[in-house]
């Protein structure tokens, strides 16, 4: 309601660790700033019915530490666990992170093979948005200007899928993020989930580099087996990388290649261990 | 937020005792810790929560006071290092960086031994690699970081 009488003079503060960066170097200026901390019970961590519902003031250090997180997420701890450093994450929230729609995040990339969803809340009605849907450009949303996310709701990943996470940089944010999920059944990928972030401005799923995957056998996907590099190719394709501060795009897209690999093969070596991460 | 927005009042426990101020809204710890209280073991380096010269511990955990702003101390706990000089507790953590040559220029110091001492809560016997991880955001750019884990490591054994 606040954020709706402001009409583009405020901005919803929750971490800060964003914003106020931006804000400090004067390329965003707002007359207020409304913080969602104050929201009683929006930093809740809790279960429903489909997995684990983190509130929009859940910072990344509550997420890493949360009992139930770890349990059925516990690549998503993992990972949050090295988001930026400690004092981001003792102040960073999950859900700013993916609301700021820095192209840099690793959530952003994780979460996609996650399948997670956000709760957004406008004035009048509320609704899902498949975390996929959320950014539409570096640093733009499909959120309305009066809308605002409660929550991130993330679903484990299904009965016999493991996953991993891999990102690479020399900089404070990561210049490529990589995140894969396998499910094995008799000797084949029966189900594969891939995506790619931080090369381009949105990170994004790799359908293609999926398809290749599935229903090959796992016990042929050792490094340079046909399928697992006809993937790779595919991924430095359709990761679209584009040229930045951190590097140039035919860099990106070799990095996008040798890293899926990597990844692809951690997450099948997790496979039969009998968790997630 | 205009200059000349109205203060907000903050009451706040710091170094152990009862403090009060009112910052204007966009004032960052920092500048609270630094210049109203005269407190500039906190240093200002990177001004971008990357490099945790600015560490301070709120309700004991590490924040970049750079960033974060001063309004957020309310009703919370902030440590800086003078408060952790005077705690007799952690003198084997000062002494450790000391007998260690944990430092050269000593601009890092402050943040470095804000984070051991926030780990050591946490953990007090930590691995080496818990320690790297601990203190992986606090940037030192003269001793190679040898030293001041071997630091921590030996606070960590004196103060067990």
């Amino acid at each position: 309601m606040l954020l709706a009488q402001e009409s583009g003079a405020a901005a919803l503060y929750a971490g800060g660790t964003e914003l106020l960066l931006a804000m400090k170097s004067g390329l965003l200026a707002y007359d207020a700033l409304i913080n969602v901390k104050s929201i009683a019970g929006l930093d809740a961590v809790a279960a429903d019915d489909r997995g684990v519902v983190i509130g929009a003031s859940a910072t990344h250090s509550a997420v890493e530490r949360d009992a139930l997180a770890r349990e059925r997420l516990p690549l998503l701890a993992e990972v949050e666990h090295s988001v930026a450093n400690a004092r981001v994450r003792n102040v960073g929230t999950l859900a700013g992170n993916l609301c700021f729609a820095e192209p840099h995040s690793d959530p952003a990339t994780l979460l996609l093979i996650y399948e997670a969803e956000l709760d957004a809340q406008g004035p009048s009605a509320s609704r899902r948005i498949p975390v996929g849907e959320l950014q539409t450009n570096s640093y733009e949303t499909s959120l309305a200007p009066d809308e605002m996310v409660t929550a991130v709701r993330v679903p484990p990943f299904p009965a016999g899928m493991s996953g991993a996470y891999s990102k690479f940089g020399r900089h404070h944010r990561p210049t490529l993020g990589v995140a894969a999920a396998v499910a094995v059944e008799d000797g084949r990928v029966a189900d594969v989930r891939i995506a790619i972030g931080c090369v381009s401005p949105v990170a994004r799923r790799l359908p293609r580099s999926e398809d290749v995957l599935r229903g090959e056998r796992v016990d042929g996907l050792a490094a340079d087996a046909p399928a697992l590099r006809e993937a790779c190719r595919l991924a430095a394709e359709d990761a679209d990388a584009v040229a930045d501060l951190h590097g140039e795009a035919d860099y990106k897209a070799h990095l996008a290649r040798v890293f899926l690999e990597r990844t692809l093969l951690r997450a099948l070596g997790r496979n039969g261990s009998g968790g997630d991460a | 937020m205009p200059d000349g927005m109205t203060e907000i009042p903050v009451r706040f426990t710091l170094n152990g005792a009862e403090a009060e101020a009112a910052v204007a809204p966009r004032m960052p710890l920092i500048d609270l810790l630094r210049g109203e209280f005269g407190l500039t073991g906190t240093k200002r380096s990177c001004d971008a929560q990357v490099c945790g010269a600015c560490a301070v511990l709120l309700d004991g955990q590490p924040v970049s006071s750079c960033t974060l702003p001063a309004f957020e101390a309310r009703g919370k706990a902030v440590l800086t290092v003078e408060g952790l000089a005077a705690d007799e507790r952690s003198a084997p953590l000062t002494e450790a960086f000391v007998n260690n040559a944990a430092f050269q220029c000593g601009f890092c110091t402050p943040g470095m031994l804000l984070a051991a001492k926030a780990l050591l809560d946490a953990d007090p016997a930590p691995s080496e690699e818990t320690i790297k991880d601990a203190l992986s955001g606090n940037v030192c750019r003269c001793t190679g970081y040898k030293k001041i884990v071997e630091a921590v490591e030996e606070a960590a054994e004196a103060m067990r």
